[in-house]
């Protein structure tokens, strides 16, 4: 059925199946990259907004989560660019979006926001870790006999300091200050960064299901609930390994007097997750409430378009919508954490669930919304490409995807070397 | 000098420079030659004389570079058949390339369904391209600008331009870009742009042997094809999103979309 003429294969044709009349060129064209681009972005958001409460609204429980969400916020960045990159037909070309960027196009100022976005975060995290930096610095500096490895590290935490090593207490004030600062103008830029992937959206004024003033809003408050969720996760899951090599002293830090106990880092697990579980089942609520909204506008009002998004919504995607995105992604994980004695395992499995619930809520929109044709009269099916044959079903394909989520771990544990996302002892602001 | 100075100064004097020279523009002829006030051209469709022979399908597919085995096209025709009992039946297999030669109706996924000729209520053909909008939303939504409305009215993509994003594929409620299988970058008609620059009407125009597809300057109104256009009762896909299409039909049924 599917013709595998090299060069012939339309873009799309490879995953589509068309039943009774789509129009010939349709397909679908925006596939599971792009449903990984808003996931991406919005993981990014969230974790940036959840670090802000922290240094903007001064929640100070948020403390150490604030820290490590900052430092994931910076992992995930360039992530957020590369499901576009994996998408577009002429990869090297994408520099044009920046070089004669055409302002009437919704996607035109992707590069500038994410930039000013970029060089927020990049700012803050400098403004947190300057002293440290500082110290790292001096430390190894002092070291008599260095190693390759701390040369490195010595040239690297020298060129980070960017020759500010001053450490008295006003020039620490006036870090804590810049520190707010752009945690302040962050909040916005980050919402905006995502809002506006729900603006690209949204403002596509040929697709019947994505049209709608409220898809920025909506995306806005799943991206904030995503976030949270990794932030969640990755700390739990980032505590209990700590635990475990602190138990069994098998990590270097572990063996310092100074280190933090088993019972601290269990405390501090404890109260961090509970606290910022409750902000989760806030913006939960909030996304849920405004996606309902929608969907009963659109079933209320009864325009045109209604006839084949019913048959898309409550028919052809009923178990992807309703089952897997509402019950497993929004209900279950509700219930989980409304439950009296909420714990941290129960927290934790509610956040992978909720991870999966705003997947499945990128992908019905995304691929939900290419379901149908603009004939109004015919659908489309959309099979992942699972084993890859060629670069395009490796890029649009199950491994594209994996290599996107993964990455942000690979960077994340880079950047962890030079920026330790825990604190230690009584450091940090 | 010092070097603190000589930057500086660089600064300053290319900052200066740059403001005037922005002003000059590099004139293309071939640009001014193009911007003609008095052309913009227009697109009739006449659906009750289109039989579905596909023969504007495939003059517009050898004309363009399109080959044949790729399931895109910049022009198809669609068959509408509406049974006695009400029952609607759309298709438009391979776009119409081979024409319609068969009387049962494709339902996509391999399966087909035949009519009884004496059920069917009304019956008919639909040739379709891209409208060449007046306000076009695929311009709009292009990132790099790759892809612009001329002044003579046709909307062009500039394949070197195109990074293929995709978005102005999405953003056309009709249906007419696609990625060419080549190029790998948005693809469109061009009303044959190159062949009007010529004085040549466009290949399916010239393939069309019942007169179905006409071309027209709209602004010329002693344009036999344009008079149409004013006179008669003409409709357009789509109004309701603002588009304002520049291809014009004659017999035009609201089951159409």
């Amino acid at each position: 059925m599917i013709e595998q003429v090299a060069g012939m294969v339309v873009h799309g044709q490879a995953w589509t199946v068309k039943e009774l009349f789509v129009l010939p060129n349709e397909y679908i064209y925006w596939s599971i990259q792009i449903v990984m681009y808003p996931y991406m972005t919005g993981l990014v958001a969230g974790a940036f907004v959840l670090s802000s409460l922290y240094h903007v609204f001064g929640v100070t429980k948020l403390k150490e989560i604030a820290r490590f969400s900052l430092v994931f916020s910076f992992a995930l960045l360039p992530v957020a660019m590369m499901p576009l990159m994996l998408h577009l037909q002429q990869p090297f070309r994408g520099i044009n979006v920046l070089m004669t960027p055409h302002f009437t196009s919704a996607i035109s100022a992707f590069g500038i926001v994410f930039l000013t976005y970029a060089f927020i975060v990049a700012g803050e995290i400098w403004f947190v870790y300057r002293k440290h930096f500082v110290e790292m610095t001096n430390e190894l500096q002092a070291k008599p006999d260095r190693t390759g490895m701390d040369s490195f590290y010595l040239l690297i935490y020298k060129c980070l300091t960017l020759g500010a090593m001053n450490l008295d207490e006003e020039s620490l004030q006036k870090d804590h200050k810049a520190v707010k600062f752009l945690a302040s103008i962050g909040i916005p830029v980050a919402c905006f960064l995502h809002g506006y992937a729900g603006f690209i959206f949204g403002s596509v004024k040929a697709n019947a299901l994505w049209m709608t003033p409220l898809m920025p809003v909506i995306f806005i408050c799943s991206a904030v609930v995503s976030g949270i969720a990794l932030c969640i996760l990755c700390y739990v899951l980032a505590q209990e390994a700590r635990k475990f090599l602190a138990k069994r002293k098998m990590a270097r830090w572990a063996n310092d007097p100074q280190a933090p106990t088993i019972e601290a880092l269990h405390g501090a697990e404890q109260s961090e997750v509970a606290m910022t579980a409750n902000y989760l089942l806030y913006f939960m609520i909030a996304a849920a409430t405004l996606e309902i909204l929608d969907m009963i506008f659109r079933g209320y009002t009864q325009v045109k378009s209604w006839d084949i998004l019913r048959e898309v919504i409550l028919e052809r995607d009923f178990t992807k919508i309703f089952i897997l995105q509402y019950g497993l992604g929004n209900v279950l994980p509700f219930i989980l954490m409304m439950l009296p004695g909420r714990t941290v395992r129960r927290t934790t499995i509610a956040t992978v669930l909720v991870l999966f619930g705003v997947f499945m809520m990128r992908w019905n929109v995304v691929i939900g919304g290419q379901a149908f044709s603009l004939s109004f009269a015919g659908f489309m099916d959309y099979h992942l490409p699972i084993i890859p044959h060629d670069m395009e079903t490796f890029k649009e394909g199950l491994f594209g995807a994996l290599t996107v989520i993964a990455t942000p771990f690979v960077l994340f544990w880079f950047l962890a070397k030079v920026v330790p996302p825990f604190l230690k002892g009584d450091e940090l602001h | 000098m010092k070097r603190r100075d000589f930057v500086k100064n660089s600064v300053v004097v290319i900052a200066g420079a740059s403001v005037p020279l922005a002003a000059l523009d590099i004139v293309d002829p071939n640009e001014v030659l193009a911007a003609n006030e008095d052309i913009h051209w227009a697109f009739l469709l006449d659906t009750h004389k289109c039989v579905g022979c596909g023969f504007c399908v495939k003059a517009c597919k050898t004309e363009n570079d399109i080959p044949f085995e790729a399931k895109v096209t910049r022009t198809w025709v669609e068959r509408y058949v509406f049974t006695k009992d009400d029952r609607r039946y759309i298709d438009s297999p391979d776009g119409a390339l081979y024409g319609y030669t068969e009387s049962r109706i494709a339902l996509g996924k391999g399966e087909y369904q035949e009519i009884d000729p004496d059920n069917v209520g009304k019956a008919f053909f639909v040739p379709k391209l891209c409208n060449h909008c007046e306000t076009p939303p695929c311009t709009q939504v292009c990132p790099v600008g790759a892809t612009f409305k001329t002044d003579t009215g046709p909307v062009l993509v500039d394949k070197t331009w195109c990074i293929g994003c995709g978005y102005c594929i999405m953003a056309c409620p009709y249906g007419a870009r696609y990625f060419n299988p080549i190029d790998k970058v948005a693809d469109k008609c061009t009303f044959c742009y190159h062949r009007l620059a010529k004085g040549l009407e466009t290949a399916c125009v010239n393939a069309c042997p019942f007169g179905a597809r006409k071309m027209c300057n709209i602004r010329d109104i002693n344009d036999p094809v344009t008079k149409i256009i004013l006179n008669q009762r003409v409709g357009v896909l789509k109004d309701e999103f603002g588009t304002r299409p520049q291809a014009f039909y004659i017999g035009l049924a609201q089951e159409v979309r």
